[in-house]
């Protein structure tokens, strides 16, 4: 097997025994937009790593071509031991069952109760009929109500989604894709409909769970601070291409200007230092 | 520039001249298919000389109303509602399936799409009488047929508005279902269902209404319901009766919509 | 924190109705409604098993369509065209007063309460019973089809566009009458072009609905090509039955088609 390094290469484990490793991802839209053009990267332990760029760099793609809400046109994406890249449909559910994912929009159904979205990511551990019929087995509801006292929704289960504000909205999206207990989190933008405030006790909580599950996370997000205070490894991403790969101290101006275009950096770095002060 | 120089014009048309004679052609053009349309029905004028005089006399005949009738138009007058009812309850349940065969991005393929498609239309294009016709040549007269008829023309009406709100229906929680590795069936379940319901209970409320008018005269075609009693009334020439009718169908009707209207109120 | 333990059983919450308890009730109601009211029915078993086969019959004596009748089949179709045709305009001038006199913030009040009376009254029952009123007064025949069509659409345009004048803004009325117009200038200058456009979509779906409506009053004898299809069931004779039934579906399909057509190219 051999792969280019990502650029900026990061201490990791060769691609065979990464929990997730992706080369030469490429995604061509229909219109002809080349919105990825050969990304590979490597994710060997469990951390939160950000994903940085300008909005249209590939982001986006990118997270919905690991779990195939996006087909991608080619390249390789490998969970642990499992090729998800071309798999067929039934196979593709399986390996879904395993991956997370927390959207910008939270994208709960709004007109179901609280306990229904976060037990909606056990639908592949049950049948239909008993989805049906809202029977879930008893670990599985005790695990939801376990969860939703961990991200601070206890005594919400019976609450309909529609009737929460955005913070906690995520919190149950945060539930519903830690429910499925997977390998590996995908989180896009989690705090672009979040006020600044809401937006860091939202990244707090997924980088908190993610190290408690032990699982590795990759979050989209544009903004820089955010990402350099949660992050413990960053990839720049720039016209679907890598072009940074490392450490959040790392990150300085020149890498930001390349990664963003030409801009005056020098409060967005220095506020890497501080930490959050809630 | 000096005050009298500048010149204002003393015509103002809203139209152009060439608006103007589009309009004008237009109403003409729909004048005289209007002529021609009521022309070719051959109509007896003479008829309607006397019609004034006739429809004097027939409300002469209604009156008084005879009460006595009531109480034997009070079984029909339970099933008509009893009709409307079944037929509804019948095509809400099959409606659901229905509406995803039919709607685009719910669909297995072309195909069954086109399946869908053409269930809708032949539902929806065939009236509830006629469909009583085809059913009572079926399962012969009776309650049943009326039954029958209602859910066919019904389900293609429910399942027309729920697959056009099942393609509207918003992609972020589907796609957010979809993403948990749930089976197509959990994500139709738990990703789409909760969106269209509203739409689906509304509607079917709302169709119950249009059924109770709907099989007030299925009994014309031997149908079931009140119908029947009005028609035979009407043949016997028993005016008094046919007021009777006429006004428990009024008394029902208006409650339904009531019904109806208070329900849906509820529901948004 | 000590291990907290967390229930193992959850079930959801009733929509619509609250409490566990109300949603029981209701469903049991449900039940025993329908139980009761199939009870009452007499359904027959039997016949209704036996009706299966005879709808397989009924369907193989439809098939082939028969399209040999095809003069009666182009007269009646054409008759119910013209019916709704020619009853969508007259319903329309009737319309325009009737309209007015049911709008609240149009008419004085007594004005008010009977043209809505008259709404309600027509439009609760169906055509088919207002058919059979219009076939005694008037004989079988296109005329009584017509005069029920003309009816009907003349309350349900009334009652749309009251409702349309009802929902004018009443600055701009204000503002021409206080130019010291009359009512009738009032009306012209004001109340039409705010409602015209939404008008004519009343006058479009209206006729697509005559055109449905005019193929059911033939049952009672009020003209159209309901008579004819009514004709060829009682004489069992399915296969001109079909070709009728094809006729009408496709004859709603293209009023359907084009009634959309004309009101997207309105919007």
């Amino acid at each position: 097997m051999s792969t280019a390094k990502p650029a900026g290469a990061t201490p990791g484990p060769s691609p065979a025994d990464a929990l997730l490793s992706v080369e030469a991802l490429v995604k061509v839209y229909p219109g002809g937009k080349r919105a990825l053009d050969g990304i590979s990267f490597a994710v060997g332990r469990p951390e939160v790593i950000a994903i940085i760029g300008s909005s249209g760099a590939g982001k986006s793609t990118l997270i919905r071509c690991i779990n195939r809400l996006v087909e991608p046109t080619s390249g390789r994406i490998r969970l642990k031991d499992t090729e998800i890249a071309g798999l067929p449909r039934r196979e593709l559910r399986r390996v879904r069952r395993r991956i997370g994912m927390i959207f910008q929009e939270f994208n709960l159904v709004e007109r179901l109760t609280v306990m229904e979205n976060v037990l909606s990511g056990r639908l592949g551990s049950v049948g239909f009929m008993a989805s049906l019929m809202r029977r879930f087995p008893p670990q599985d509801v005790s695990g939801a109500f376990a969860l939703l006292d961990r991200v601070g929704l206890d005594g919400y289960h019976d609450t309909r989604a529609d009737a929460l504000s955005g913070g906690q909205r995520q919190r149950v999206g945060i539930a519903r894709a830690l429910m499925q207990r997977p390998d590996l989190l995908l989180v896009d933008e989690p705090t672009a409909s979040l006020d600044p405030k809401t937006a860091r006790q939202i990244m707090r909580l997924i980088c908190t769970l993610a190290q408690e599950h032990n699982t590795p996370a990759l979050v989209n997000i544009h903004d820089v601070a955010l990402a350099q205070s949660f992050a413990s490894r960053v990839i720049g991403l720039k016209g679907g291409r890598v072009v940074f790969d490392g450490p959040p101290a790392t990150l300085n101006a020149g890498v930001l200007t390349e990664i963003y275009g030409a801009e005056d950096w020098s409060q967005t770095i220095r506020r890497t230092g501080e930490d959050d002060e809630e | 520039m000096s005050e009298a120089a500048k010149r204002y014009p003393e015509i103002w048309q809203r139209r152009s001249l060439r608006e103007t004679v589009t309009s004008w052609l237009w109403t003409v053009s729909l004048a005289a298919a209007a002529v021609w349309s009521i022309t070719m029905l051959d109509i007896e004028w003479a008829f309607f000389r006397d019609a004034h005089e006739q429809a004097i006399d027939l409300a002469e005949r209604m009156w008084p109303p005879r009460w006595s009738y009531l109480p034997v138009i009070i079984g029909p007058l339970l099933e008509t509602i009893h009709i409307a009812t079944i037929g509804t309850a019948i095509a809400y349940v099959f409606s659901v399936p229905l509406a995803f065969l039919a709607a685009r991005n719910t669909t297995l393929n072309g195909f069954t799409w086109a399946i869908g498609r053409t269930l809708l239309v032949a539902s929806r294009s065939v009236n509830t009488v006629i469909w009583g016709l085809l059913f009572v040549a079926i399962f012969g007269p009776g309650p049943v047929a009326g039954i029958a008829a209602v859910a066919a023309r019904s389900v293609g009406f429910l399942a027309k508005l729920v697959a056009e709100s099942i393609e509207e229906a918003d992609r972020g929680p589907v796609e957010a279902i979809e993403s948990t590795g749930a089976g197509t069936g959990q994500v139709y379940l738990f990703g789409i269902m909760p969106q269209v319901m509203p739409v689906l209970i509304g509607t079917t409320v709302y169709r119950w209404d249009i059924n109770v008018r709907e099989s007030s005269v299925l009994g014309f075609v031997g149908a079931g319901g009140i119908g029947l009693q009005l028609y035979a009334s009407i043949n016997q020439f028993a005016w008094q009766q046919v007021l009777i009718v006429l006004a428990a169908i009024l008394v029902i009707v208006l409650i339904s919509e009531a019904v109806s209207a208070y329900v849906r109120a509820r529901i948004s | 924190m000590t291990a907290a333990t967390y229930p193992t059983r959850w079930r959801p919450p009733p929509a619509f109705f609250g409490t566990r308890r109300r949603y029981w009730i209701f469903t049991g109601c449900v039940i025993l409604y329908f139980a009761w009211s199939l009870s009452t029915l007499n359904v027959d078993v039997n016949r209704m098993l036996a009706g299966f086969p005879r709808a397989l019959d009924i369907f193989a004596r439809m098939v082939p369509p028969d399209f040999s009748k095809g003069q009666l089949l182009v007269k009646g179709m054409l008759e119910s065209v013209q019916m709704a045709f020619a009853a969508t305009l007259i319903g329309a001038v009737l319309a325009v007063p009737l309209g007015i006199a049911a709008a609240r913030n149009m008419a004085p009040r007594p004005v008010y309460l009977a043209a809505r009376g008259f709404i309600v009254l027509n439009r609760t029952f169906h055509e088919i019973i207002i058919a059979i009123f219009f076939v005694k007064l008037f004989g079988f025949g296109a005329v009584a089809g017509l005069l029920t069509l003309a009816l009907s659409s003349w309350t349900f345009c009334g009652k749309m566009l009251a409702e349309d004048i009802e929902n004018v803004r009443m600055g701009q009325i204000e503002a021409v009458r206080a130019t010291g117009a009359g009512f009738a200038q009032t009306i012209v200058y004001s109340v039409v072009p705010q409602v015209l456009s939404r008008t004519v979509g009343v006058l479009i779906y209206r006729l697509d609905a005559n055109v449905r409506h005019s193929t059911v009053i033939g049952i009672v004898g009020a003209g159209g090509i309901g008579q004819t299809l009514s004709a060829s069931f009682s004489r069992y004779d399915y296969d001109f039955a079909a070709a009728i039934l094809l006729c009408i579906a496709a004859l709603v399909a293209l009023g359907e088609w084009f009634s959309d057509w004309v009101r997207r190219k309105l919007r």
